[in-house]
């Protein structure tokens, strides 16, 4: 049976991890190298490493990084963080990521889907996708959450799905950093309403959550930051609950 | 030494990265002589089936590696192409193996990706591994099972995990990002 994944993500800043409450209030948790090797041996699915600085300035430490981490992980993963073109795509994956994430970019232009798919393959194509409750409906944000855009998530979810995405990543803002749980609601919706995986992220606080959204939605795999930088959740904990809890998880 | 060929496919790095970690010494390369004289050949790949046929049946590497008489193993795409034939792009492939590649179809989510076990293990490739354990897998086409069939995983339908016939290995899911069970699969083939 294919198993429910947990993705730690790993929030990059010149070479760094860091994690922000809503993106805001950074903290210092260490070498990502070390930290990505210490998820991996706690059972970790895969990892997400996402450079929020993303300036033109630090792209080459983000490579050296990425080239790191391929030579040291045995897990796949994924980086994503300021790529908008074909060409950033191309040096992340020759770097050795498995995959790569785009947001924002991709709100602007979506043709940029089809063309990393076509010509690296949908497998390597997660589009992230951030999602918030304004006036009662769930609308994509971008910039980080600040800017809502018009277009409903569902409607956004099932277009990236048809432009070539392999994969969604999708972020409640409205959640995130809350630590109060996963948003069930937009999570299954997307979920049921794609034939892609998707990756459920924003409100994990503890493994109680976890559950809840597996129980209560489709989706393939639960990506959270702060709950297991600080140690409060410890993977392979957190993965024998789920287990003893009859959720498909790898031990 | 350790031949890794190269071809337009992804996901070759990754390959090597576990081999060096293994502590064995490789070179990326579609290079004849290279391939000839090393002790195992990998065929790594992520991409399509019927550019990468292409790319090798330009550089004649198709017929190099149906002839090698050393370990060879396929990994992903790699093992797709040492089937019969693939749906992907109406693709003839390097009939190595006795099956044919089809595409799921749509009645979960495809691609198939992520961590799932497999079972029916024969052979010395899975020495060390039982049918608890788990691979990664990321694929939209499925090599069906036949007479060379030595896994089965089982998702939308059984297919073949793993394949074998003579020399040549193959594995569907990906031993490179598989932690420590792909590690042992690697490790295993690497000491043929």
């Amino acid at each position: 049976m294919l198993k429910r994944r947990i993705i730690p993500c790993l929030d990059i800043r010149n070479g760094r991890t860091v994690k922000g409450v809503n993106f805001v209030g950074l903290k210092d948790a260490g070498d990502p190298v070390e930290l990505a090797k210490l998820y991996a041996s706690r059972g970790a699915d895969e990892l997400v490493f996402l450079d929020i600085t993303a300036t033109i300035e630090n792209r080459h430490t983000l490579i050296s990084l990425v080239e790191r981490i391929a030579a040291e992980i045995n897990i796949p993963f994924t980086v994503g963080g300021g790529i908008n073109s074909l060409e950033d795509v191309g040096h992340l994956l020759k770097a050795g990521a498995d995959k790569i994430t785009i947001n924002s970019a991709a709100v602007r232009r979506p043709e940029l889907i089809t063309e990393i798919a076509g010509e690296f393959g949908s497998q390597c194509v997660v589009v992230a996708i951030d999602t918030d409750l304004i006036n009662n409906d769930w609308v994509v944000v971008v910039d980080g959450g600040r800017t809502p855009v018009k277009l409903r998530t569902i409607d956004w979810a099932i277009k990236v799905e048809k432009l070539g995405a392999g994969e969604i990543l999708l972020t409640s803002m409205k959640h995130d950093g809350t630590k109060k749980g996963f948003s069930l609601e937009i999570t299954a919706e997307v979920s049921r309403h794609v034939n892609i995986p998707v990756i459920a992220s924003g409100g994990a606080g503890k493994k109680e959550h976890f559950r809840d959204l597996f129980f209560n939605t489709s989706c393939s795999a639960a990506l959270a930051a702060s709950i297991f930088h600080f140690g409060e959740v410890d993977i392979k904990e957190l993965k024998e609950y789920l287990f003893n809890e009859q959720t498909a998880v790898r031990l | 030494m350790i031949a890794i060929i190269k071809y337009n496919a992804g996901n070759i790095r990754s390959v090597q990265n576990a081999v060096t970690r293994l502590g064995y010494q490789s070179v990326i390369t579609d290079d004849w002589e290279e391939i000839l004289k090393a002790d195992k050949v990998i065929l790594p790949g992520v991409g399509e089936a019927g550019s990468a046929m292409k790319y090798l049946r330009e550089k004649e590497l198709d017929k190099l590696i149906v002839s090698l008489k050393q370990p060879v193993l396929g990994i992903c795409l790699g093992l797709q192409l040492m089937c019969r034939y693939s749906e992907e792009g109406d693709t003839q492939c390097m009939k190595i193996f006795d099956s044919d590649v089809s595409l799921f179809p749509r009645v979960d989510k495809v691609p198939h990706m992520g961590w799932n076990n497999f079972f029916s293990l024969k052979g010395e490739l899975f020495n060390g591994v039982s049918a608890r354990d788990n691979v990664y897998y990321v694929h939209s086409y499925y090599p069906e099972i036949s007479s060379c069939t030595i896994a089965v995983c089982d998702y939308i339908l059984p297919f073949s995990a793993g394949m074998k016939k003579d020399n040549f290995y193959a594995t569907q899911f990906h031993p490179e990002k598989s932690a420590l069970v792909g590690e042992q699969i690697l490790k295993n083939f690497l000491e043929l």
